[in-house]
């Protein structure tokens, strides 16, 4: 007997949970070749922005204790190129695509929500949410509720209204809640959590900075625990809310805790790197943890830690949040 | 995995990968995953393929050298252990379509892909001549094999220890003009390849460089890997050095502004094409992740 891995982002069904990570797959094309893509839940594109964009200078990723640190930068066709030879691509081969967007304003984000409402093949708009905002002196959107929230409902509103638009958060952040609630407010369908949170490495060989950049975004193993966290804390708050899971997922265990702090769909973005075959040996994986743990649908373990000790109806578990 | 062994200064890993040996063509690299299935390093090795054999339905030798913990890794593999491989991955070298005579140039460990080019550029009737640099004697790696192959083979130490005292690019251009070459092919680090590609520049002969540049996917889903290259519409772009390379043509690579992006760079921050249409055009360059 096999498991029910259908899920749900707000009333769009995806025929199982696991995605690709906002900027970890290149134009779809890349990982064609490894497998046929129409095996995934979706496929979530990078980041697309207005203008192409040459990304940053080398070096860009750097190796660190079960991750990378990253400052590619954004580097893209930009959204002509992208709805001209990209996106066509993949709707040629009928690939669930949701279509991630970044911008330097909230007009930006309108602008690029606009372009992609008259393109046939999106499924979904996700909105990367850690960019500097030029009319706020380079202030993040994910780290100020009320402008990730006035960039959500510009997007919203230049969305067709059966794309669901989901909001992507940044775990560094001083309350991921407050910017969660606000994202939902501004009309966000769903969220997708986390984003790299911002790291740095020196070469003590070089002493210097590893990355061209100085700084760059963690991913991998290393930031899973703080994915979890984000997950927990957010998911408790806004129970009725779909989320996309991702930070560190490497194997079908790693899919099932981010599943069991609260997403509904997993996104894997760094293991693609390590494995070309990751996002389906983890579906695969995934699917017999479920099974052998008696599951029969995908849905009944969304959320599944929440419960209190012993059983009986889930409950609500506080986090302080202090470590302390 | 087949056999392990040490060749001077380096290692060699032979491993059974019919897949691989089946679409392998000279150029072609491979990525292994390094520190086993738990591992926490998670950027794949690339390496270059040395050779290709039918043996056990088809095997794969690759050479590296010690550089840190990944290839530590590897030099402690033993015959029997299983390795995670993946490829033929990049684009394999051009060849040409006259029976022309070709230099290749190595430095270090970057012969290492160039016996399987020379051996189908000879049974196209073309003329091959290598030119073998090193630090050192024991890190010339496939002299003997190069002087079976090659018309002639210069090799050059920096200690002086084997062959000419200097480099490739110091003995390149007598080589050039001796075997009145047509082409040159190169395959080293990047400061060899940049002294190689001008030289050849210098002769106005077509030079085909293997650039190696930090990699961590090897298919092109990464992004860490670009280098500015000149496109044929004239167009610098940050293209990948893993799908659009290693191979490239040498005088269409930016050598001297690996590092940075050229502010003429299709998208550079500031360039034609890289403000946004917003009124008052204002870039956002300065996105994170
Ligand atoms: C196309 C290509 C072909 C190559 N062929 C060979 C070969 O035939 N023989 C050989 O010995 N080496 C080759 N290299 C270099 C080899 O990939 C590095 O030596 C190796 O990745 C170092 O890993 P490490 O963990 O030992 O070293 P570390 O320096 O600790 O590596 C840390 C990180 O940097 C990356 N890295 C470091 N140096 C390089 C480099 N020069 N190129 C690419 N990535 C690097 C590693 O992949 C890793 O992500 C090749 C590289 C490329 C891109
Ligand atoms: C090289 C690289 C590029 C990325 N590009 C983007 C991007 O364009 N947009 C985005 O929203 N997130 C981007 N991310 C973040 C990932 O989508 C994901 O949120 C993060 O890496 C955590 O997941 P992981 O640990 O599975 O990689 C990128 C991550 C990496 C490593
Ligand atoms: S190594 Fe990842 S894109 Fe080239």
């Amino acid at each position: 007997m096999s498991v029910d891995m259908r899920t749900y982002l707000a009333h769009v069904e995806l025929a199982n949970p696991i995605t690709t990570a906002a900027g970890c797959a290149g134009s779809g094309r890349e990982l064609a070749q490894f497998f046929d893509l129409n095996r995934l839940g979706a496929v979530i594109t990078r980041s697309i922005t207005l203008t192409p964009r040459s990304g940053r200078p080398t070096p860009r990723i750097a190796e660190t204790p079960s991750g990378l640190l990253n400052a590619v930068g954004l580097q893209g066709p930009g959204i002509d190129a992208f709805l001209d030879r990209e996106l066509p691509w993949l709707a040629e081969r009928g690939v669930t695509t949701i279509v991630s967007i970044a911008g330097g304003s909230v007009s930006e984000y309108g602008t690029l929500a606009r372009r992609l409402a008259s393109a046939a093949g999106v499924t979904a708009v996700e909105v990367n949410l850690s960019c500097p905002n030029v009319e706020d002196r380079g202030r993040i959107f994910a780290r100020d509720p009320a402008a990730a929230a006035e960039v959500i409902a510009a997007v919203r509103a230049s969305s067709r209204y059966d794309v669901p638009v989901i909001a992507k958060l940044a775990p560094d952040v001083a309350d991921v809640v407050a910017v969660a609630r606000a994202c939902v407010d501004g009309g966000a369908d769903a969220l997708s959590m986390i984003n790299t949170p911002l790291g740095m490495a020196i070469d003590v060989d070089a002493m210097r900075p590893a990355l061209a950049a100085g700084t760059g975004g963690l991913s991998g193993p290393a930031i899973r625990p703080l994915a979890v966290r984000c997950l927990w804390q957010v998911h408790a708050a806004l129970p009725g809310v779909p989320i996309i899971g991702m930070g560190g997922v490497m194997t079908g265990r790693d899919a099932l805790e981010l599943i069991l702090a609260g997403a509904c769909v997993v996104a894997v973005g760094t293991a693609i790197f390590n494995d070309p075959y990751a996002c389906l040996r983890i579906l695969r994986e995934l699917e017999d943890l479920l099974h052998k743990r008696g599951f029969e649908r995908l849905a009944d373990a969304v959320g599944l830690a929440h419960r209190p000790p012993g059983s009986g109806p889930r409950g609500r578990i506080d986090l302080e949040e202090s470590s302390l | 995995m087949l056999t392990t062994r040490r060749v001077d200064a380096y290692h060699a890993l032979t491993v059974v990968a019919p897949g691989i040996a089946e679409r392998f063509r000279p150029g072609h690299f491979i990525t292994v995953a390094v520190g086993g299935p738990a591992s926490s390093t998670l950027a794949r090795r690339a390496f270059s393929v040395h050779d290709v054999k039918p043996d056990y339905g088809g095997t794969v030798e690759f050479v590296f050298t010690v550089r840190g913990p990944g290839t530590a890794w590897l030099a402690e593999r033993k015959a029997r252990d299983t390795l995670d491989m993946v490829g033929p991955l990049g684009r394999p070298f051009p060849l040409p379509r006259d029976p022309v005579h070709c230099v290749l140039v190595g430095a270090e460990y970057g012969s290492a892909p160039l016996f399987g080019l020379a051996d189908l550029l000879q049974r196209r009737g073309c003329r091959v001549d290598f030119v073998l640099g090193a630090a050192s004697a024991d890190r010339v790696f496939g002299a003997l094999r190069a002087r079976r192959m090659g018309e002639t083979t210069t090799l050059t130490t920096e200690d002086g220890s084997l062959g000419v005292r200097g480099r490739v690019t110091d003995v390149l251009p007598s080589v050039i003009a001796d075997t009145r070459a047509d082409v040159v092919y190169a395959c080293g680090p990047l400061s060899t390849l940049r002294g190689v590609a001008a030289v050849a520049i210098e002769f106005d002969i077509p030079i085909q460089v293997a650039v190696e540049q930090t990699m961590v996917c090897g298919f092109g889903v990464c992004g860490s890997c670009v280098l500015p290259v000149i496109g044929e519409d004239g167009v610098t772009r940050m293209v990948r050095a893993c799908v659009d390379g290693p191979v490239f043509r040498g005088e269409r690579v930016r050598f001297e502004d690996i590092g940075t992006i050229p502010f003429d760079a299709l998208g550079a921050p500031g360039a034609p094409g890289g403000r946004a249409h917003e009124p008052g055009g204002q870039t956002g360059n300065r996105h994170v992740s």
